[in-house]
């Protein structure tokens, strides 16, 4: 299967061409690199495609085989990220023409866009451990620079504690991938989690685990770990912001962690209990206090940050129930997330783009000025609120159903009336934005803006109505990967591949 | 197991730099140590005493050889550190321009 290392070199190529491009004509940059997006979505829906006949496909990097060379495994877990990656990085790369037509040397933030891209879509499609470390690296490395694009104080110092907490999670996975290579002797994904068999439940089993877990919740700002966030999304510019808080967190912290705690180091709900429970208390910890504490803030953006926090924890809180509904719930709630949160940052990069300030306090009699925005914030809001037919409501649901089938009533209680906290601290903005008359001079936004923002609000009423097509095909085969376990090694080794 | 120990100090050092310095470049210092210390137990990693270097001369010869990976992967890393270090020095200029200081507790327009 020759299209797999596609999703990595083109965003890799364009990445470089777009400097050349950029000298010769400046809006081709935009155009390439939106193009290049769109395309990532096209193969990506063929990706889904495969995978519905074919659930694991390893392509070998130049022919070696597996325990030997390095593999990319996509499967169906990978194709859903990939697909939910092209998505996001379409709209932000649309938004951004009219948005960055105030800051200069556009064609960087392409690049760094491009080079995150790449590093994204390397981290979910990889087989191999260190090169997982190096994909990371590559896109944590740009997105530390694209929240300092302003230059300004406050976003060099939001940069700057980003790229402290960011380095420290780096540096603990690479001394954790030094430890599991000094134990087992292997780096691919697939032989370590065989060779980790032999050693479970021992001291080294856990500790390795618990480090791991610990860079990753650093990276998906997990609550204790969460003061990184909470600068960085406000100060980044807000094409950037609404990828980080869409799908870099999943990417980082998310995804790898769920990859390696079901299908690494294979543990499961009925076997690790304790375990799980500890995630689904990481989960709660996340939501409630991120949900309570955003309440008292006033600024737009910073008040999104702290619901992104308390998203990510209904998504491990789903994972933590293990089983295949929480599971799924998990998995549809990244993709709810994604759009929807991606379509806040989107509308907050518009208002600032008209209103020039984020201060909701300061802002008024927005919603008859720009009401594509408005309407879009409504939209998103009610689909993170968890409203049906909107995609946010299934996650929701799923997960609740989830936790009940695991005899956690208590927890589907919680997660319902946990929900009510967003409704308040998004309705904060919705009252004093939009609601409020007041006068304005804000400008509607502009129209490749509309089209990135309306693109969202499609996709999160299409995908909420079409929700068992959905399940059925992308997140219900992605739960099933996750769920496989350590038959994913199997996979892997069995996979006689026809690469070239 | 003295040199493991000695990796773990380093790191400690490094750790002690990020947490109780209130210079930016200090910080970044520590970052720079507890990079050089993952490195070094990565490379000691795949050291083994009296091995020859990986390289096949005779196929009939006792393979006793000293593990060429972590080698290549400790390459790789400091490649990674340093183009971390190179952008963390960068915004530490940038920030020295806006704000005229490199103490972090007069760099604090941020609430979080």
């Amino acid at each position: 299967m020759a299209f797999i290392p596609l999703f990595i070199a083109l965003p890799l190529f364009s990445a470089f061409l777009i400097p050349i491009l950029g000298k010769i004509y400046k809006p081709l940059v935009w155009l390439l690199s939106t193009a290049v997006a769109f395309v990532l979505f096209v193969l990506a829906l063929y990706g889904v495609a495969v995978s519905q006949e074919i659930s694991m496909v390893v392509y070998k990097m130049g022919n070696w085989p597996p325990p030997l060379g390095i593999v990319m495994a996509y499967d169906s877990f990978s194709a859903f990220m990939v697909l939910v990656i092209s998505i996001i990085v379409f709209a932000c790369s649309m938004f951004s023409l009219r948005f960055l037509s105030t800051y200069t040397g556009n064609w960087k933030f392409y690049t760094l866009l491009m080079l995150m891209t790449a590093g994204m879509m390397g981290i979910v499609i990889t087989g191999d451990l260190f090169n997982m470390f190096v994909f990371l690296e590559i896109a944590a490395l740009s997105s530390y620079a694209l929240v300092a694009f302003g230059l300004k104080g406050e976003q060099l110092e939001a940069s700057f504690k980003y790229i402290v907490m960011g380095e420290i999670a780096g540096l603990i996975f690479l001394l954790t991938i030094a430890l599991i290579y000094a134990k087992t002797s292997t780096l691919n994904l697939a032989d370590i989690s065989t060779a980790l068999q032999f050693a479970k439940n021992t001291t080294f089993f856990w500790m390795t685990l618990g480090m791991l877990l610990f860079a990753f919740s650093i990276k998906a700002a997990l609550v204790p770990f969460h003061s990184w966030l909470l600068d960085a999304y406000p100060a980044a510019p807000a094409p950037i912001s609404s990828l980080l808080a869409g799908i870099c967190t999943k990417v980082f912290g998310i995804y790898t962690s769920a990859r390696i705690i079901f299908n690494i180091f294979g543990l499961s709900r009925a076997n690790d209990p304790l375990f799980f429970n500890f995630l689904i208390g990481l989960g709660l910890l996340s939501i409630i206090f991120a949900g309570v504490t955003a309440f008292s803030q006033n600024d737009y953006k910073r008040l999104l940050a702290y619901s992104s926090i308390s998203q990510v924890g209904f998504i491990l809180l789903g994972f933590g129930i293990g089983n295949y509904y929480g599971v799924l719930g998990a998995i549809l709630f990244i993709l709810a997330h994604s759009l929807a949160k991606g379509l806040l940052f989107l509308t907050s990069g518009s208002v600032v783009h008209s209103a020039g300030t984020t201060d909701i306090k300061k802002l008024s009699g927005l919603g008859e000025r720009m009401s594509t925005t408005a309407w879009s914030f409504r939209i998103g809001a009610l689909s993170v609120i968890g409203m049906p037919p909107l995609i946010g409501f299934f996650a929701k649901l799923f997960i609740i159903i989830g936790a009940i089938k695991a005899g956690f009533l208590w927890i589907a209680i919680a997660a319902g009336v946990l929900s009510l906290l967003s409704l308040g601290y998004l309705l904060r903005i919705e009252n004093n934005v939009f609601m409020k008359k007041g006068k304005s001079e804000a400008k509607p936004a502009p129209f490749t803006m509309r089209v990135a923002m309306v693109l969202l609000v499609v996709l999160i009423v299409l995908v909420g109505v079409g929700y068992q097509t959905i399940v059925d095909y992308i997140a219900g085969p992605a739960a099933h990967a996750l769920l496989r376990g350590l038959e994913y090694s199997h996979m892997v080794f069995n996979y006689f591949s026809m690469s070239f | 197991m003295i040199v493991f120990a000695s990796c773990i100090i380093l790191f400690l050092i490094g750790l002690y730099a990020i947490v109780t310095k209130r210079n930016l470049i200090k910080i970044a210092i520590g970052f720079v140590l507890i990079e050089y210390a993952v490195n070094l137990f990565f490379a000691l990693v795949g050291f083994k005493k009296g091995a020859l270097a990986p390289i096949i001369t005779k196929l009939d010869t006792p393979h006793n050889f000293v593990d060429p990976i972590p080698q290549a992967l400790v390459l790789t890393a400091i490649v990674i550190g340093l183009a971390t270090t190179a952008l963390m020095l960068t915004v530490i200029l940038r920030i020295y321009d806006r704000y005229k200081t490199f103490d972090i507790a007069e760099i604090k327009r941020l609430k979080g």
